[in-house]
């Protein structure tokens, strides 16, 4: 019985050969992604701070500005995360129809690698059991897992730590389709501005638009997860992320909220067909601590 | 303006303290953070001893990540106020005279830190790694089974932070980013 099973996951109706790739292999890579994650930024992420750095007007914003490239420098020397909230472990996974995964469970090797990662790694346990009853799991499991199913034969995970200082301050509108784009920058400004402080800016904003109510959710995380040297390849949608990044930091919040013409570093967007009674907006805050790593396997 | 503050902290020394000075903590103080909270909430409530003397003491909201072989600890910088909110009131009115953390505070806490005479601080907010270094000695006090959230007796040289709130009832995020506007505007 065993046998045959293997057959029919190894073989597709023409002969075609599956690509196996072994759990072992899946839960090594998460467990050094959620190390790396934490320890260094992405180059692009580190630009950002640093051109804002040189930048920023205010002297306290501009002092605590230095302090966030000084804290980048330590953080990798030293081996100590970048910020004492190592996150939530929030994983895009987008798996290839013909990749057979061999060994356990895709899900359960995965939260495997990120407990792994989190108690090897010096990292911080940071996830409750129950969202009310709050006993630390001791682990940082379970993560939070988006899949997609993608044509071809590989397995492409990023893992997004994500602080919660700043996911408190995200926010979700069900606009109307009259609010139209004036509606979303509206929306996107007073998030922004109700965050202030609490969110450790200079920020990064994802924002979703269309799509329903948690689909809107999941493309503004996935838009914190998009390089910020890009803009959205709609040229509408570039054209309101780029005039978002200016009015944004026009609000004066600044490093720290204390000031300063730094307030945003990036303003990512993304997009999806939505009903014709509607037009979710969500808005997902990120601290100047963006994290993401991904790896094709 | 620029000051070195000892902790714990005298009601003398917080009286001179403004909100918008810069300041480096040299002494001892602790952690604290939301389930610590609750749990000396709720001892106090009932009339129960908490595992520290809240007189003159300073509390850091933090929850640091472990510490690696040869470090005192490991990344250590605040975490959002506001979660605190509904504790800092009844804690100073026992005793505590200072917080460390950042982001906005409620009108009730505000409320109590002038009529405590008492000090909130913030400190860098995702500088975990710098701060960590001026942090030289770090024991676990009480509330060990809550991990990362235990109560953490520390010992600080030079722990830079900014006054928020100050004991006269001036607040640096109602007025630094109206006054870095008006500053930028005339220009």
């Amino acid at each position: 019985m065993k046998k045959r099973s293997s057959e029919i996951n190894c073989i597709c109706k023409a002969g075609y050969r599956m690509r196996t790739i072994n759990t072992n292999e899946i839960i090594t890579a998460l467990k050094e992604m959620c190390v790396e994650a934490n320890l260094s930024l992405s180059p692009d992420m580190a630009d950002r701070i640093h051109e804002a750095a040189e930048r920023e007007d205010s002297e306290l914003g501009s002092r605590i500005l230095g302090q966030l490239c000084e804290n980048m420098v330590i953080a990798s020397e030293e081996q100590i995360p970048i910020c004492q909230d190592t996150g939530m472990a929030i994983v895009f996974v987008k798996l290839g129809q013909e990749v057979h995964v061999e060994g356990m469970n895709l899900t359960d090797a995965i939260n495997e690698g990120v407990r792994q990662g989190y108690t090897e790694g010096y990292l911080r346990k940071s996830v409750v059991n129950d969202p009310l009853i709050r006993t630390n799991t001791g682990d940082n499991t379970p993560a939070i897992i988006h899949y997609d199913i993608v044509p071809g034969d590989q397995l492409e995970i990023m893992i997004a730590p994500k602080g919660f200082g700043s996911e408190n301050m995200s926010k979700l509108y069900m606009l109307k389709p009259a609010d139209g784009i004036e509606g979303v920058k509206q929306a996107v400004i007073q998030t922004v501005r109700d965050a202030g402080p609490n969110a450790c800016p200079p920020m990064v904003v994802g924002v979703g638009i269309g799509g329903d109510f948690e689909k809107s959710a999941i493309l503004a995380k996935t838009a914190l997860t998009r390089n910020t040297n890009e803009h959205s390849s709609l040229l509408h949608i570039a054209e309101l992320e780029k005039e978002l990044l200016v009015e944004l930091n026009q609000l004066g919040i600044g490093p720290g909220g204390l000031g300063g013409k730094t307030t945003v570093l990036a303003v990512n967007i993304e997009t999806y067909p939505t009903h014709i009674a509607g037009l979710p907006v969500a808005v997902n805050i990120c601290c100047h601590v963006n994290r993401h790593v991904k790896r094709v396997l | 303006m620029e000051r070195y503050i000892q902790a714990p902290i005298s009601k003398e020394q917080i009286k001179e303290l403004r909100a918008g000075d810069y300041v480096y903590i040299t002494g001892t103080i602790y952690t604290a953070r939301d389930a610590a909270h609750k749990r000396m909430y709720e001892a106090l409530q009932k009339g129960e001893e908490i595992p520290f003397d809240l007189h003159d003491n300073i509390i850091y909201y933090l929850g640091p990540t472990p510490a690696r072989e040869g470090q005192v600890i490991g990344s250590a910088g605040p975490t959002t106020s506001s979660r605190m909110d509904k504790y800092a009131p009844l804690l100073m009115q026992r005793g505590l005279s200072g917080m460390i953390g950042k982001g906005k505070r409620s009108p009730e806490v505000l409320s109590a830190i002038r009529e405590n005479t008492c000090v909130y601080l913030a400190a860098v907010g995702g500088a975990g790694a710098l701060l960590s270094k001026c942090i030289k000695e770090s024991e676990v006090i009480a509330y060990e089974d809550l991990g990362t959230e235990a109560i953490r007796r520390l010992r600080v040289e030079k722990l830079p932070a900014i006054v928020i709130a100050d004991c006269e009832g001036s607040n640096l995020y109602e007025t630094a980013v109206e006054d870095y506007l008006n500053a930028h505007n005339n220009e």
